[in-house]
């Protein structure tokens, strides 16, 4: 008896500390963007340059950084939505087992690529071939980081897509070639939209993964804080500012707390879209049973 | 009840890494960990009993983690800012100083660049974003693409003060996570241009050029090395400091007068920079 209640206690322990390690996370984020806010007040985010380190006048305007993001984010999606969605259909409905089996493993490399090497890839080889492509004067630009974002979420695209795919009953496409539609018309007519929410699941997923991931788009996007919606302009990012600059600041200096308002403005979104994407997986859990 | 009892086994497990063995640690400038590495390797070869950690991270780190009370030694490529030794006193810490070191900052373009040479103004006006193209320059009708280091970099605040003239950098200067990234950038692109300490140039051989300064309009250009470094006569030099929390003692203070002992120095010109005596 005593035996099982020390067991549960481990378990429980094991289990608790990542409560507590995400509520400490909230309560830190929520605490020091609190005591900036209390000292500054939030107009000084609101302004459109980023210029954190400046002899006489530093400035924490967030919009570039939003934008760096969102730019990034979108170019991203635009690249790795469509080309996961296919990529699933072709895995579910089309491919026969021997493709399958060269297929998703070598996707599922792809997913567990480090986004570092991903990010030195990207210097090296991509950027300079973007420069080439687009007759640019640098390589460094937000496309080249979307590029490789698009490469990091379209292994989690496929795969929770091709999952919601197969869900679908059989039953559906069945009654859809009988009624003599084509094999190409029942898959798009038929099985897509059937597994529809399972889809947007998965693409919310992928797009969060695009805009938490850090070490890739640091190496490739150059950086450059200016305000710009421009694919082929250098773009910075939340989550490649608060890396690179967070190592640097004083504790309590006010550099510090607007690293922190960028990190729950990110902690926001993120949580946005994670929510969503478990609501509609919610949904679609209910349809399959 | 049964709460605190899970609370207590998860904090008991959280801080057990805190419990384990102390070393002497020393943080901070990229610029400098070559240089900081080969001395720890020396100096932990002739004293086998004292263990010293080296990390890079920026000037600025290092100077944060002195304030912060997580490190020993602090390396930085910049002297300190008054607002950070201001900061550093309200926490109680009186930083010391040591300049073990100097080190000259070239600036590199690509080896097909036509350009023969730049005024120290000139630098300035490229990187606040006033000259855009290399056309002002003496070079083909294209835009530059200015790389810099990250701000957490002492490179990158030494530069400001003394180059930008304490201005700020225009927006669209790409900011890159560490000195090699510049090279590669710079390496790859006929029209970038980039910063990088001395000691990084012997390494990139003949896939970039370093361009000679003029300290003024009216004075010869003079190229970046050792010896106009010395003399003083290469407008972008500097030096590179240890800092420690009070005068050093002990340990710290073995290490840090081996720095400044002839075979410290000796390191100091083998690992490309110039010798601060």
């Amino acid at each position: 008896m005593l035996k099982d209640k020390i067991i549960r206690y481990i378990l429980a322990s094991a289990a608790s500390i990542s409560v507590l390690v995400v509520l400490l996370v909230f309560y830190f984020l929520f605490k020091e963007s609190f005591l900036f806010a209390q000292a500054n007040g939030i107009k000084i985010l609101l302004g459109t340059q980023w210029k954190p380190v400046s002899f006489f006048d530093p400035s924490f305007g967030v919009l570039p950084l939003i934008t760096g993001s969102f730019l990034v984010t979108c170019i991203a999606g635009l690249i790795a939505i469509p080309l996961g969605i296919v990529i699933a259909v072709y895995l579910a409905e089309i491919a026969g087992e021997k493709e399958k089996e060269i297929l998703k493993p070598l996707i599922e490399i792809l997913a567990s690529l480090p986004s570092v090497v991903l990010g030195f890839f990207g210097l090296v080889v991509l950027a300079p071939l973007i420069q080439k492509i687009f007759n640019l004067n640098s390589g460094l630009t937000a496309l080249t980081g979307a590029v490789l974002l698009a490469v990091m979420a379209i292994p989690t695209i496929t795969s929770v897509s091709e999952d919601a795919l197969r869900a679908v009953p059989a039953l559906y496409k069945q009654a859809s070639l009988a009624l003599g539609a084509s094999r190409l018309q029942t898959i798009w007519r038929v099985t897509v939209p059937a597994g529809l929410s399972g889809i947007v699941a998965a693409v919310m997923l992928g797009m969060g993964r695009v805009i938490g991931e850090t070490m890739a788009v640091l190496m490739v996007t150059g950086n450059a804080p200016a305000l710009t919606f421009s694919p082929t302009e250098s773009a910075r990012t939340m989550t490649a500012t608060i890396a690179s600059e967070m190592g640097e600041v004083a504790q309590g200096s006010e550099h510090y707390g607007a690293l922190f308002w960028v990190g729950l403005i990110l902690l926001f979104i993120t949580f946005l879209l994670v929510a969503f994407s478990q609501r509609i997986l919610k949904k679609y859990q209910n349809f399959k049973t | 009840m049964k709460l605190s009892r899970t609370l207590g086994l998860s904090a008991l497990l959280l801080f057990s890494p805190l419990l384990a063995g102390k070393s002497i640690t020393i943080k901070g400038s990229d610029t400098m960990v070559h240089l900081v590495s080969t001395w720890a390797e020396e100096f932990m070869k002739a004293h086998p009993q004292i263990d010293l950690s080296v990390t890079g991270g920026g000037s600025g780190t290092g100077i944060a983690a002195i304030i912060n009370k997580t490190t020993d030694i602090c390396a930085s490529s910049r002297d300190i800012k008054p607002k950070e030794k201001e900061l550093a006193k309200k926490k109680g810490i009186i930083v010391h100083e040591i300049p073990v070191a100097q080190d000259a900052l070239a600036l590199i373009v690509h080896p097909k660049n036509p350009v023969k040479a730049l005024t120290l103004s000139q630098v300035g006006k490229i990187y606040r974003g006033e000259i855009t193209n290399w056309k002002a320059l003496g070079g083909a009708d294209k835009a530059i693409t200015a790389l810099s280091r990250e701000s957490s970099s002492g490179t990158y605040i030494y530069f400001q003060e003394h180059v930008l003239e304490k201005q700020d950098y225009s927006p669209k200067v790409r900011l890159m996570p560490a000195t090699s990234s510049i090279v590669q950038g710079v390496q790859d692109n006929q029209y970038a241009i980039g910063y990088v300490g001395l000691g990084y140039l012997e390494g990139a051989g003949s896939k970039i050029k370093a361009l000679p300064i003029k300290p003024s309009e009216t004075k010869p250009a003079v190229m970046p090395s050792v010896a106009t470094a010395l003399n003083k006569s290469y407008p972008i030099s500097r030096f590179l400091y240890l800092y420690t929390n009070g005068a050093p003692q002990g340990q710290v203070k073995t290490f840090i007068d081996f720095t400044l002992s002839l075979a410290g120095q000796k390191i100091v010109v083998e690992t490309g920079y110039v010798k601060v005596k």
